[in-house]
């Protein structure tokens, strides 16, 4: 029982392509005509273009692109100007934010995480104006802003990132830019701070992101799946109710008990996506100035069970450890082998030893 | 009642998947058919078995029941009731009530004129659990490498495991799982926005159209994927953060033992660099 499921176009229209509703194009304007392409035409719309470009978007690229040059040419320049040398160890090459001893210093020197603040300036910068780009584009139609908002909530995340620094004082704290780099951020992160899984907002984040993925495979699913009903035509299901999407909605009532309608699935999408990074922002603001050890943090209100205590540090040397979060050796590729740095070294000789339980609570105050 | 005021002209009993007349009525708001009946006997059952195994271990607290697999000196055997027997039986519960799920959803598709997207899609995330609980215990021979069922103590499990191969963000199918995950939230913010724009349009202005999607986001990105394409998309961005998952999971320790950063060495040495 082979039945087609509409997975893919089969008959593609060809016309003048759709030049768009007339927009108030005193600030900028749409370029291209729009071009057809099949392949695109296989899976969604055929038509690619024209694209509006206004004052803000082409102000937003350039700074991008500068970002982009920055981050670039450091990266050159780490491999002293060799493009081959360039290819081959791009996935791990990087522009470090500044070191610990530079503080909250506005331009440290260029080579010593100056590049870092400025291509990070720029980043910022690019983003903030293609937010503005989402508001005006919507507005310029006459739509609702929604976009701007949930795009907002992935730039709250993007801005703790830059906080969190500022709260705790030292830029070094800031995620390199770099592939596998910023991976390794991530990891030593995650660990200096007690393990970030026992972070109640990481959860929450990682619920909403794996709730996201849930929600679109359903949506999509459902939809596809009635799309011989012209479901996919959702602007009219919301607001003169089809068959397709009383068969969407049974069938979900049917499967556990109750279901959202053809416009409440999209507002359980918006808030679903936009809690991502609202509530991962949250969880980093919170890292390392509310709370320094998520772990002890966990077993202090009885969510996570006490373990044997190990690589106990001092609260000197956790203080040493912040920041150092990246920096591996040029000529250490692939290795995993990162040297220690020197605060470490007292404690590495009994990194194994089971310590008493009670003393895991003493390292830290912050918690 | 439990009926929408649309819904009686739908509810027409006559067949299900097996043929015949089992269990094919509604309760409440609830389809119920034969899979439905092994979906409750078996969450019935590995709910209760779960509740057991908290009442036989060390503590009710909520966020630290703990139903752990059994030791790895077990191998593939079945194992004491109380020293993994007890996961060994909820697993199979689990992937029991997973599976009449998938039918029953099938079995509602098929009664409301649907196509099988959903059944299948629902079976990738239940490949993905396999994968975690039965294919890779398998591939390494001991049941006790799967994942212990609880709140805090999985995730214990995800970072250990992580840490086995000593970093787990090394691995190139968890990279390309993790990329899935963030476009399909990113799609699906794009979507869902793209939806309540038009239907919530600007202060005094009328409900905007199909015309608007796609102009907004031809003027915003130059392409506009269109109200099919974005279904099929998220459809496809959606299973592959499934798949890629299972993947990732399932190499390692099965196909690469070492740590997930050692295996970019293959990349360092080509032979193009001489």
């Amino acid at each position: 029982m082979l039945e087609y499921q509409n997975l893919f176009t089969r008959v593609q229209v060809r016309t003048a392509p759709d030049p768009g509703l007339p927009i108030d194009e005193t600030f900028g304007q749409r370029y291209g005509t729009g071009v057809f392409n099949y392949w695109a035409g296989k899976l969604g719309d055929a038509q690619i273009g024209p694209i509006y470009l206004g004052f803000w978007g082409i102000v937003s690229l350039l700074f991008g692109f500068l970002a982009f040059e920055i981050i670039g040419l450091n990266m050159m320049k780490s491999v002293g100007w060799s493009p081959v040398e360039f290819i081959r160890q791009l996935p791990w090459l990087a522009l470090e934010p500044p070191s610990p001893e530079y503080g909250l210093k506005i331009l440290p020197p260029l080579a010593k995480g100056g590049w870092y603040l400025i291509a990070g300036f720029f980043l910022t910068f690019s983003i903030l104006c293609w937010w503005i780009r989402t508001y005006t584009r919507a507005r310029a139609l006459g739509m609702g802003t929604h976009l701007a908002w949930a795009f907002g909530a992935a730039i709250f995340l993007y801005l703790s990132f830059f906080f969190q620094p500022l709260l705790i004082g030292s830029w070094s704290e800031m995620v390199p830019f770099g592939l596998l780099a910023h991976l390794d951020w991530t990891s030593a992160f995650s660990i200096r701070y007690g393990n970030l899984y026992y972070n109640p907002f990481h959860a929450l984040s990682i619920v909403f992101l794996y709730g996201s993925v849930l929600l679109f495979a359903m949506h999509a699913a459902t939809i596809l799946a009635v799309s011989r009903l012209g479901g996919e035509r959702e602007i009219e299901q919301i607001t003169d109710r089809g068959t397709a999407a009383e068969r969407s909605a049974l069938f979900w009532r049917w499967t556990m008990g109750w279901n959202a309608t053809m416009e409440s699935i999209h507002r359980w999408a918006w808030w679903f996506a936009s809690l991502v990074g609202f509530t991962g922002g949250i969880g980093i603001l919170l890292t390392g100035t509310v709370v320094d050890n998520w772990y002890l943090w966990a077993v202090k209100h009885g969510v996570a069970p006490q373990y044997p205590a190990q690589n106990i540090l001092t609260t000197e040397q956790l203080e040493a450890l912040r920041g150092q979060y990246a920096g591996r050796l040029q000529n250490g590729y692939p290795t995993y082998t990162m040297p220690a740095p020197a605060a470490m070294d007292s404690t590495m000789a009994d990194s194994t030893a089971i310590v008493d339980s009670t003393a895991a609570a003493a390292p830290t105050g912050a918690n | 009642m439990a009926m929408l005021s649309f819904e009686k002209k739908y509810r027409v009993r006559g067949g299900t998947l097996l043929g015949g007349d089992l269990f094919d009525f509604w309760f409440g708001p609830f389809y119920v058919g034969f899979f439905g009946v092994t979906t409750i006997f078996f969450t019935a059952l590995g709910t209760l078995l779960i509740i057991y195994g908290a009442a036989i271990g060390p503590t009710w607290n909520l966020w630290q029941i703990n139903i752990a697999p059994p030791d790895l000196k077990y191998g593939l055997g079945l194992a004491p009731l109380a020293d993994g027997g007890l996961w060994q039986m909820i697993t199979f519960c689990a992937v029991g009530a997973f599976l009449s799920w998938a039918m029953r959803q099938a079995e509602i598709s098929r009664k409301l004129g649907m196509g099988m997207h959903i059944p299948w899609a629902y079976g990738m995330a239940v490949f993905a659990y396999v994968t975690l609980v039965v294919i890779r215990p398998v591939l390494l021979g001991a049941w006790g490498h799967g994942f212990p069922y609880g709140i805090f103590s999985h995730l214990d499990w995800v970072s250990n495991v992580g840490y086995q191969y000593l970093h787990f963000h090394y691995n190139p199918a968890h990279m390309i799982a993790i990329t899935f995950f963030f476009t399909t939230t990113l799609a699906l913010a794009m979507h869902g926005s793209l939806i309540l724009s038009v239907t919530n349009p600007k202060k005094g202005e009328p409900v905007k159209t199909s015309e608007h999607e796609n102009v907004f986001f031809r003027d915003f990105l130059g392409y506009s994927i269109g109200a099919i394409g974005i279904h099929r998309l998220g459809l496809f961005l959606a299973l592959n953060a499934g798949l890629w998952s299972a993947i990732c999971i399932v190499i390692s320790g099965p196909f690469w033992t070492k740590g997930w950063p050692e295996w970019w060495g293959w990349w360092l040495n080509l032979p193009i660099w001489r």
